[in-house]
């Protein structure tokens, strides 16, 4: 009996984390698939989304616990998380956490975007480590390499703390859901259609008289938004952060793994790609011997993405590409 | 001109008028001169050790902007061919040469004679590994007719893939070359008769930093005087033009992956000689500072990546005289941004049109 409830907790928490990948590779789809930019730097997105909803539901530091970030309690008191009561103030959060990725986003896109195209890699690629040194080094942020323990939960309460994800889960898949149809609905509008149209061939947008370095500024900082949104309920799910949760494999390598598998151009692909790639990577660990070693799990992840690209570079559920 | 094409340019230009900006680029640019020279002399110490980090990250630079030139592809494996060939060499010393041959140190340096030994090895294992990647993925790629984009994703696989098997056969535990312990060289410089300035340097770094030199200067003759490196030029430049006079550019390629491998392999065993210790994850690490020296040197231009990597070397190793150490990637990520914000094409790029 008792294995039964762990299959059905691992269940559980294998489906709100594959869910939160999921909504994160609808912002990589929009990157890349979309739009073409290559982003590397997905973690610092990630991160970015987990600490600031971390920051802003956080209690003051407890002294005994030995907690000494600066910025908890005050910051989400004096804005008032506490007249709202904290359910209502998680969908706050997550637009927080959404708004500074989609402003940081802005920033480094608007230096990068309009150079060469691969420069947006090897800047995102020192962001990523950036952002996550800033979270190691500054303990009166988020308190260092001890990260931040005991992020208040929504909807607590309701039932023993054991299922807790299957309170979350509903929340995790309504969150994407919204994120699935909203960007589904932007690919089809007409921004959208220039999106693709850059992606196809910037020249012809430009000749036809879009600014298409706007309208990839744009899409960049929409795509980080949503990462941000993952992020942010990702620190929920947790229950608690560190910087190295933020290392490249789990937050940027595993995440490209996915999208290349279900298919990029295609949010469908990459939401199914998640929750594949998700179901192998979480349950290797069970494999007996050699197969479970994290580091073989590192170089399949590698190869995958390779052979995906040769093999079947559509992925799984290729695009359907429109003539008009 | 220091400012090329951009939106910080024209916002300037349209508030204070064309001369104005004139007037405030050279009294901007006087006033960082001054303030980079000035912290160059009172950091002597660390100006100088920071001159020899970048001469490591030259190797590594040199290797990585030729393949970025030659094949338009920024190989975000390089730095993990640089991590394979210190591995290599950390396997030639601990199974192929016997023990004791390690035990006698050259000179004033902490390696033997059997680093001589391990260091070809290396740059032939990861020359023809390189190759073999290149047979097996990018030509399949390139035949395709695939974006850089999408050449770009399938380095980063082949780089996560690569760790992930030297971490599997090798563990992930800090490793390190044979070596015997040495003092630094220490000198002690007065400056303006104000103050004692130390200057302490590893004896390994001033080989580290020679081996980068030479290696740099043999690339620049093999570019310019010899054919072989003639026609790779030629690829480079226009892929089709020098397929219609005759170069077999397939073999180009190749060669540059001779090259960029080879050399990647030589900066990772060098580095890891200098540092004292070798991780998996040092390769990848050292991304962010190459391609900073790449980008500061602008791409494609081999002899701009040894001087940008020296830059980006000085740069990283001074500004920890303000800055925590362990924020030394995020000052080359500072650097990359101001770099593309102020000379998007290098240090010593033209603008183009």
């Amino acid at each position: 009996m008792v294995e039964f409830e762990g299959i059905i907790l691992h269940i559980g928490s294998f489906l709100v984390i594959a869910g939160i990948y999921a909504i994160i590779n609808v912002g990589l789809n929009v990157h890349y698939g979309h739009t073409g930019l290559f982003n590397i730097g997905i973690a610092a997105f990630f991160a970015l989304g987990a600490y600031t909803a971390s920051i802003l539901v956080m209690p003051p530091p407890n002294p005994d616990l030995y907690q000494r970030y600066e910025w908890g309690g005050n910051l989400a008191f004096t804005l008032g998380s506490e007249r709202i009561g904290f359910d209502l103030w998680f969908p706050l959060v997550l637009i927080a956490a959404a708004a500074v990725c989609a402003a940081v986003a802005y920033l480094v896109g608007s230096v990068t975007i309009r150079l060469r195209g691969d420069y947006l890699a090897i800047t995102t690629l020192g962001l990523g480590e950036t952002i996550r040194l800033v979270f190691t080094n500054e303990g009166w942020l988020a308190d260092g390499t001890r990260g931040l323990n005991g992020i208040p939960r929504v909807m607590d309460g309701l039932v023993d703390p054991h299922w807790y994800d299957f309170v979350f889960l509903p929340l995790v898949l309504i969150v994407l859901v919204i994120v699935y149809f909203v960007s589904q609905r932007l690919a089809a509008s007409p921004w959208g259609r220039v999106i693709l149209a850059i992606r196809e061939n910037e020249d012809t947008v430009e000749v036809v008289g879009k600014n298409a370095f706007q309208f990839k500024l744009q899409a960049f900082a929409y795509g980080a938004a949503l990462m941000g949104i993952g992020g942010a309920l990702y620190a929920f799910a947790k229950h608690s952060i560190t910087p190295a949760a933020f290392e490249p494999f789990f937050a940027t390598f595993i995440i490209w793994a996915m999208l290349i598998l279900g298919g990029s151009g295609n949010h469908r692909g990459a939401i199914l790609g998640s929750f594949v790639l998700w179901a192998v990577i979480s349950s290797s660990q069970f494999l007996p011997g050699f197969l479970g070693d994290p580091n073989l799990r590192l170089a399949v992840i590698g190869l995958l993405i390779v052979v995906v690209l040769l093999v079947r570079p559509a992925g799984l559920i290729p695009e359907t590409r429109t003539r008009t | 001109m220091v400012i090329n094409t951009n939106a910080l340019r024209d916002a300037v230009v349209s508030i204070v008028g064309e001369r104005g900006f004139k007037a405030i680029e050279r009294s901007v640019l006087v006033f960082v001169f001054a303030l980079a020279v000035w912290a160059l002399i009172w950091q002597l110490d660390l100006t100088v050790n920071g001159l020899l980090v970048g001469s490591v990250y030259a190797l590594g630079a040199v290797g990585l902007s030729l393949v970025y030139g030659n094949l338009h592809l920024p190989n975000i494996a390089h730095g993990d061919y640089m991590t394979l060939g210190a591995f290599v060499a950390l396997f030639v010393f601990g199974s192929l040469v016997p023990e004791v041959w390690s035990q006698n140190s050259v000179g004033p340096f902490t390696f033997s004679y059997t680093l001589f030994i391990a260091l070809p090895i290396g740059v032939a294992f990861v020359a023809v590994f390189a190759v073999a990647v290149d047979q097996l993925v990018y030509r399949t790629m390139r035949r395709r007719g695939a974006l850089p984009g999408v050449m770009a994703l399938a380095s980063l696989g082949v780089a996560i893939a690569l760790r992930g098997f030297i971490q599997y056969i090798w563990g992930t535990e800090v490793e390190h070359f044979p070596r015997v312990s040495k003092k630094f060289f220490i000198w002690t410089v007065d400056l303006f008769h104000l103050q004692d300035v130390q200057v302490r340097v590893p004896p390994d770094m001033i080989f580290v930093a020679a081996a980068a030199i030479v290696l740099t200067l043999a690339t620049y003759l093999f570019l310019n005087m010899t054919k072989w490196g003639k026609a790779m030029r030629a690829a480079a430049d226009n892929e089709d033009l020098a397929r219609v006079t005759g170069i077999d550019v397939e073999r180009t390629n190749l060669l540059t992956w001779v090259i960029g491998g080879g050399m990647a392999a030589a900066a990772g065993i060098l580095f890891a000689t200098g540092q004292g210790q070798l991780l998996t994850i040092s390769g990848w690490k050292l991304l962010i500072p190459l391609f900073a020296a790449v980008v500061a040197g602008g791409i494609g231009n081999p002899y701009g990546a040894f001087a940008g990597a020296i830059f980006v070397g000085v740069v990283g190793e001074v500004s920890t005289a303000w800055l925590e150490p362990s924020y030394k990637p995020a000052v080359f990520f500072a650097a990359i941004i101001v770099l593309l914000l102020v000379r998007p094409n290098g240090l010593f790029g033209q603008s183009r049109s």
